[in-house]
């Protein structure tokens, strides 16, 4: 064959190791996009195999081809419309019987299909013996073992794969589940139905999902043969009466059961267990981590270090990135010399840019190890276990225990958090938990509270857990916001559920992975892929809004005739020659600062700024402050860089560059600090959060989330400050 | 499915099984057909065994074909079981 291009499709269950396969086939030649019309991730990467071009798509992890999730019909639409040349089922080994049933579902759609049996090492340690070759023979499928994190036997499934893909007759030779007496010759004829009216390709399987009642299927044979569709259904419908009298249930439940039947009798005779040990150690971390009285205490204790940690190791490197930038700012602004001091590219780019971007670029650390943390949770498995243990508390507010996936997801950010919704299995189940879903504090929001904590909450250590780990207030504080934040969310929920959302809490199902160790490529690929976004962020959206925020913090100048003033001030101060030498510079310091403050006052956003300033007033905000928490809108981390800004444009070159905390601690209160953070925590989700619920939710929903929790935070914000400044 | 007719115990709602228990699948009550067909397509069709291994203070984890799940406590109230 002259074709040197393929396609490869990579289909397989959560957990089942699809994406360190996909890494292990694609290393760093990835792009992340989405399925059109839905905000479903699209994994693709580039490989090559000896001289044959490939291109690598990840379709969600799915446990069957029915069209219950969003993942589901995704990958199913994707196997149908845009025919891979060989789709590869990631099979976990050691779980056989369950993972195969996504592949007899494979067969049943007729795709030429190879599988990579994973997780072989996992298998062999239980005492499994797999008869690969048997068992290939069995399902008429090529089998390939696999050990994903090692790379093993990744070279030989791609040999399959294009084997499969050059062989036109790969399909012919699959076998698919039989289904018996009773069925299958109803079976025959819906398939023979559908082959002469409808669809020559894959009759049997569209046959199948007719009987099975599948709304997708039925809505896609309605688009391909409109003037046969009745007819199908009518006879689909006979059928389903006629097996559900004589075996009692639903037609789509004999089916499924028919499919594990033909699994679990291919594996009686090439699989051999010489133990009985799966999940065994598994069940015995769990036997602690799920234990009644202990579950949440650990689950607590894990959360408080996760956060801790984070602070403990991310903070220096805070440290370390905020003096560079102020090296940056100064090596950057050096270049104009003393006669620089009105250049407008030098404050666009020291001023704008450099302050305005590099406050949030040095956070990334944080982000970092928080989205590290996160990883670490998922991939070792806890936290569906987290799911099960809070499922109590869950319960009260009228969620159940899934519910929290999402939730803990939005600590790192929000956005990721109100897809993982996908996963719940109501309609008001996915509302309630996106609309409180903000309130769990977001990794963009770090930024904003490390900035405040740090300059009006001088850092010490408070106690040291287990004697060693060091916790200091700023941890404690910033617990207080998060459980805030919870607690906020714990009312919210109850709410919407005993008003907009009523209703008695759902059934639910969750598999709970065996526990593992993450590798640590696992865990750094997660954390970059997020990681790298924000950085993004930073680099495109939140430069965008600084370098607007810069020119109007920068125009328009004021008049020579108001500068003269500030100038006369200062050459009476310095004319004046007083003998202490110290208060010469107070004074001339006091010129300057009031200069700024004139400046940026006469400026385009001091105007606005102060015109919105009397509804934040009761807030205890300046006009300033102000102007950021709108800003924020666009995306949290703004705050920080447009007060960066606020306080940097107009400065002296020569000025010793102070620290933006220091401008901060000399202009407010920690009262108002408090306020910031509480606000910030509380108030409009950002852009791209309204943007994923209307999305997911509709415009209605999205507009209740923004005004209820820009309400609320006002509210409170309100509250804590009037009540606070009375009491201090 | 037919099997179960010859199994001569009356279901029993999950919530009575205990832990450490192993009991068989006979059904879900008040259940809509899609529910019941994602159990199906989990393995959890009619005369399945399953085996309670926590019953926390609402869901259960509960083992089937050899995978953990954690069903939810509105779950345990409608799946249907026979011990043994
Ligand atoms: N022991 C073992 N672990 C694996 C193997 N393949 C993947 N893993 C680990 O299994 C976990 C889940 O893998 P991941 O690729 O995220 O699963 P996905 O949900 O299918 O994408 C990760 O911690 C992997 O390091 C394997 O062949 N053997």
């Amino acid at each position: 064959m002259t074709d040197k291009h393929f396609t490869i499709a990579l289909a397989g269950n959560p957990n089942s190791g699809k994406t360190t396969v996909f890494n292990a086939i694609t290393g760093a030649r990835q792009h992340v996009g989405n399925y059109p019309g839905v905000t479903v991730e699209k994994k693709a990467g580039a490989a090559t195999h000896g001289d044959v071009r490939l291109e690598v798509v990840d379709l969600p992890g799915t446990y069957s081809l029915t069209a219950y999730s969003i993942e589901e019909v995704v990958a199913r639409n994707f196997l149908l419309n845009d025919k891979p040349d060989v789709v590869v089922d990631i099979v976990d080994s050691s779980n056989l019987e369950r993972n195969l049933y996504l592949a007899t579902q494979l067969m049943e759609l007729g795709v030429p299909l190879v599988l990579a049996f994973n997780m072989s090492d996992v298998a062999e340690g239980r005492g499994y013996n797999i008869d690969d070759d048997k068992l290939a023979e069995l399902l008429g499928v090529p089998i390939v073992k696999t050990v994903g994190h090692k790379g093993k036997g990744i070279t030989e499934l791609l040999d399959a794969a294009l084997a499969v893909a050059r062989d036109g007759q790969a399909v012919a030779s699959q076998r698919h589940p039989n289904y018996g007496s009773e069925i299958e010759p109803h079976l025959k004829q819906l398939t023979g139905l559908v082959a002469e009216k409808c669809d020559k390709h894959r009759p049997r399987w569209f046959a199948i999902k007719l009987l099975e009642n599948d709304a997708e299927t039925i809505k896609r044979l309605r688009q391909a043969c409109p003037q046969h569709i009745e007819e199908l259904l009518a006879e689909a419908e006979r059928l389903r009466r006629h097996i559900e009298s004589i075996c009692g249930d639903a037609a789509e439940i004999i089916l499924a059961d028919r499919r594990y039947g033909f699994i679990s009798g291919a594996c009686t005779e090439a699989v051999t267990q010489s133990v009985e040990v799966r999940h065994e150690r598994s069940d015995k971390i769990d036997s602690v981590m799920t234990n009644r009285y202990l579950g949440l205490p650990i689950f607590a204790l894990l959360m408080f270090l996760v956060f801790q940690l984070t602070f403990f190791m991310g903070n220096p490197l805070v440290d370390l990135l905020d003096s560079g930038k102020g090296l940056l700012a100064e090596a950057v602004g050096g270049l104009w010399g003393e006669s620089g001091a009105d250049s407008v590219l030098r404050s666009l780019l020291v001023d704008g840019i450099i302050e305005g971007v590099g406050a949030v670029m040095v956070f990334t650390p944080l982000i970092m190890l928080l989205f590290l943390a996160i990883a670490f949770l998922e991939d070792s498995g806890y936290m569906a276990r987290a799911a099960f243990v809070i499922d109590r508390l869950m319960h009260k507010i009228g969620l159940h225990g899934k519910s929290f996936i999402p939730m803990l997801i939005g600590f790192g950010c929000t956005v990721p958090g109100i897809m993982a919704t996908r996963t719940l299995e109501t309609r008001r189940d996915r509302l309630t938990t996106i609309l409180v879903l903000p309130l769990m504090s977001c990794g963009a929001r770090l930024p904003i509270y490390v900035l405040i904590l740090g300059a009006f909450f001088p850092v010490n250590t408070v106690l040291r857990l287990f004697g060693i780990l060091p916790v200091t207030n700023h941890a404690l504080w910033l617990f207080l916001i998060y459980i805030i934040g919870i607690a906020l969310a714990i009312i919210c929920a109850k709410i919407f559920r005993a008003t907009l959302l009523k209703g008695e809490a759902t059934p639910f199902v969750m598999e709970l992975p065996p526990y593992r160790m993450p590798t640590l490529k696992g865990l750094a690929i997660h954390m970059w892929e997020r990681t790298w976004l924000y950085i993004k962020k930073a680099g495109t959206i939140i430069l965008a809004i600084v370098v607007v925020l810069w020119a109007l913090a920068y125009w328009p100048k004021l008049g020579e005739e108001k500068l003269v003033v500030f100038e006369q001030r200062r050459a009476a101060v310095q004319a004046d020659a007083h003998p202490d030498k110290e208060q010469t510079a107070e004074l001339l310091a006091e010129i300057d600062a009031a200069e700024h403050e004139a400046k940026l006052e006469h400026s385009a956003i001091g105007r606005a700024g102060k015109t919105i300033a009397p509804v934040f007033k009761p807030c205890g905000f300046d006009w300033k402050i102000s102007t950021a928490t709108i800003g924020a809108f666009a995306a949290k981390e703004v705050f920080v860089g447009q007060m960066g800004v606020l306080y940097s444009v107009g400065d002296d070159v020569d000025e010793e560059s102070v620290d933006l905390r220091e401008k901060l601690a000399a202009k407010y209160t920690p009262l108002m600090g408090f306020c910031i953070m509480l606000f910030s925590l509380i108030s409009m989700p950002c852009m791209v959060t309204v943007a994923v619920t209307v999305r997911e939710a509709g415009w209605r929903w999205a507009l209740l989330q923004v005004t209820y929790l820009t309400a609320l935070a006002w509210v409170l914000t309100t509250i804590v400050y009037q009540v606070g400044s009375r009491l201090i | 499915m037919n099997d179960a007719n010859v199994n001569p115990l009356p279901p029993m709602p999950l919530t009575m099984a205990l832990v450490g228990q192993r009991v068989t699948f006979a059904g879900v009550r008040n259940a809509g057909r899609g529910l019941t067909h994602r159990l199906a397509e989990m393995g959890l069709t009619p005369g399945e065994n399953l085996e309670i291994l926590n019953r926390g203070s609402g869901p259960f984890i509960v083992s089937i074909k050899g995978s953990r799940f954690v069903l939810g406590r509105g779950m345990v109230h409608r799946i249907l079981v026979r011990p043994g």
